[in-house]
């Protein structure tokens, strides 16, 4: 089923220097976010493109491929990216976490952790964790330059003043070794602590944005936070309705029109293992 | 001579690259890990491991600084033949390659600015030998401690100090490859008393 009218990974092999060269920066600065000259895709901006050309970049022929959305292997964008290098790449895909070498996420981080041999692959629609405070490109450059994130540090407080407690549940910003504020894309804050000290490879890309960056395997990477405000991951207060598990990120499923609802695991992969060996919750059928 | 230029590069290049790039990656994102880079026969001096890393990275908008030994005629052909990478002096250089003696001093490249810390040289320096020996390596990329041969300890020391500025470096020694990124910390090997 390759499609042999396109190079290895669909992209030229120029642009695929480009790319590599672009991502040993990123490895070498952890957190700052590297221009690169994105290309169109044929998939519209906010569908992943930004991963796809890293995960284009960084493909051999030997990987084994997942793709989750929100957690899903199943939902139409991963199952579609999946394809796509199923055909251009000709590459063996899985959905199982442990299996995959390459794993091109959008907005989650999988339940199990990931290994040594492993690339986490970030879809990220905005890289910069200060645009939302700053819109000009020319002054959040000079922030990153000087420092100066005293801004994000406005922000949460505003957050607390108003109500009660940092507010922000996903996109939440850490700093990378000390130097960086970096925009972890949007996974919500229960998966922040997985990032440092990872044994695994995390590139990030924003295809529209046209930014690339990365964390080194093991680095050091903090939630921010105050001193009497302690940064928190939090969940739904609820076990999985399929499998039952308690350490697992939910997702709120509205089951009819009269206030029904049941959580079920965001990991589809960590669910369906959980439920083969055996684990059943309340809403199991 | 003209032929042997033309020899000795990637036979399949889409593949070839990408498995080369993944070498090159993980010694990056694994700083003092020592990797197999293969694929590529580039003429003498030069060491198949640093012909594969530029034929993976270089190409027309990649100027190149040559230094020492591997100035030469021959690698000069073959270089504009693989890659047509314009050839340059060190203040100019994105890439640069030669022996460690050759490529100083390091002052000469350029190491980025503030606000595009990334647009500084990344320097690949022929080794005669690659050991996970000697130097001690901390950083990110680096679980506890790890080491490697380096041709001394004091230039990546200050090399370190200018970070979010700095040069980035691959090691190349026969079909093997490592890197150190300017996150990295390298002491000297234990009984020396250098300082963090």
């Amino acid at each position: 089923m390759t499609e042999t009218a396109y190079n290895f990974a669909y992209l030229d092999e120029q642009t695929k220097r480009m790319i590599r060269r672009a991502l040993l920066k990123a490895l070498a600065i952890p957190g700052y976010q590297v221009p690169f000259a994105s290309r169109e895709m044929p998939m519209p901006y906010g569908w992943g493109t930004g991963g796809v050309q890293v995960s284009a970049a960084v493909l051999t022929p030997d990987d084994v491929l997942k793709v989750i959305d929100q957690g899903a292997d199943d939902t139409t964008n991963a199952v579609s990216i999946r394809s796509f290098f199923q055909r251009t790449a000709g590459v063996a895909t899985t959905t199982r976490t442990q299996e995959a070498t390459v794993i091109q996420t959008r907005h989650r981080i999988p339940e199990v952790p990931l290994t040594e041999g492993q690339i986490l692959v970030y879809q990220v629609p905005i890289p910069e964790p200060l645009r939302f405070l700053e819109p000009r490109e020319s002054e959040t450059r000079k922030m990153h330059a000087l420092e100066d994130y005293g801004l994000m540090h406005v922000k949460l407080y505003e957050d607390i003043s108003r109500h009660g407690h940092i507010a922000t549940a996903y996109a939440y910003p850490v700093r990378v070794e000390a130097r960086y504020v970096m925009d972890p894309s949007p996974i919500p804050k229960f998966d922040n602590p997985k990032l440092g000290d990872c044994p695994a490879i995390q590139l990030f890309g924003a295809g529209r944005e046209q930014r690339l960056y990365a964390l080194p395997p093991w680095t050091q990477v903090v939630s921010l936070d105050f001193e009497d405000h302690p940064f928190e991951p939090s969940k739904a207060d609820h076990p999985c309705g399929l499998c039952g598990a308690t350490d697992s990120y939910l997702d709120e499923v509205i089951v009819d029109d009269v206030g029904g609802r049941m959580f079920v695991c965001s990991d589809t992969d960590y669910c369906e293992a959980r439920q083969a060996q055996g684990h059943r919750g309340k809403d199991a059928a | 001579m003209q032929t042997h230029a033309l020899e000795g590069g990637f036979t399949d290049p889409a593949t070839a690259a990408a498995h080369a790039f993944r070498a090159v990656m993980e010694a990056m994102a694994r700083p003092g890990t020592i990797h197999r880079l293969t694929g590529a026969m580039p003429p003498a001096p030069l060491s198949p491991a640093a012909g594969a890393a530029l034929l993976t990275l270089c190409d027309t908008d990649t100027p190149l600084h040559l230094a020492g030994e591997a100035d030469c005629p021959a690698l000069r052909d073959w270089i504009a033949f693989h890659t047509g990478a314009p050839l340059v002096e060190p203040g100019q250089a994105m890439l640069a390659l030669g022996p460690w003696q050759a490529l100083a001093p390091l002052s000469a490249y350029p190491v980025g600015t503030p606000e595009y810390p990334d647009r500084s040289a990344t320097l690949i320096v022929e080794c005669p030998a690659l050991e996970p020996k000697g130097a001690t390596l901390r950083g990110p990329g680096i679980r506890d401690t790890t080491a490697l041969s380096l041709p001394e300890t004091e230039a990546f020391r200050a090399n370190r100090a200018l970070f979010p500025l700095g040069l980035d470096f691959l090691f190349t020694c026969g079909d093997r490859i490592a890197a150190l990124p300017r996150t990295t910390l390298a002491s000297a090997p234990s009984g020396a008393t250098e300082d963090l």
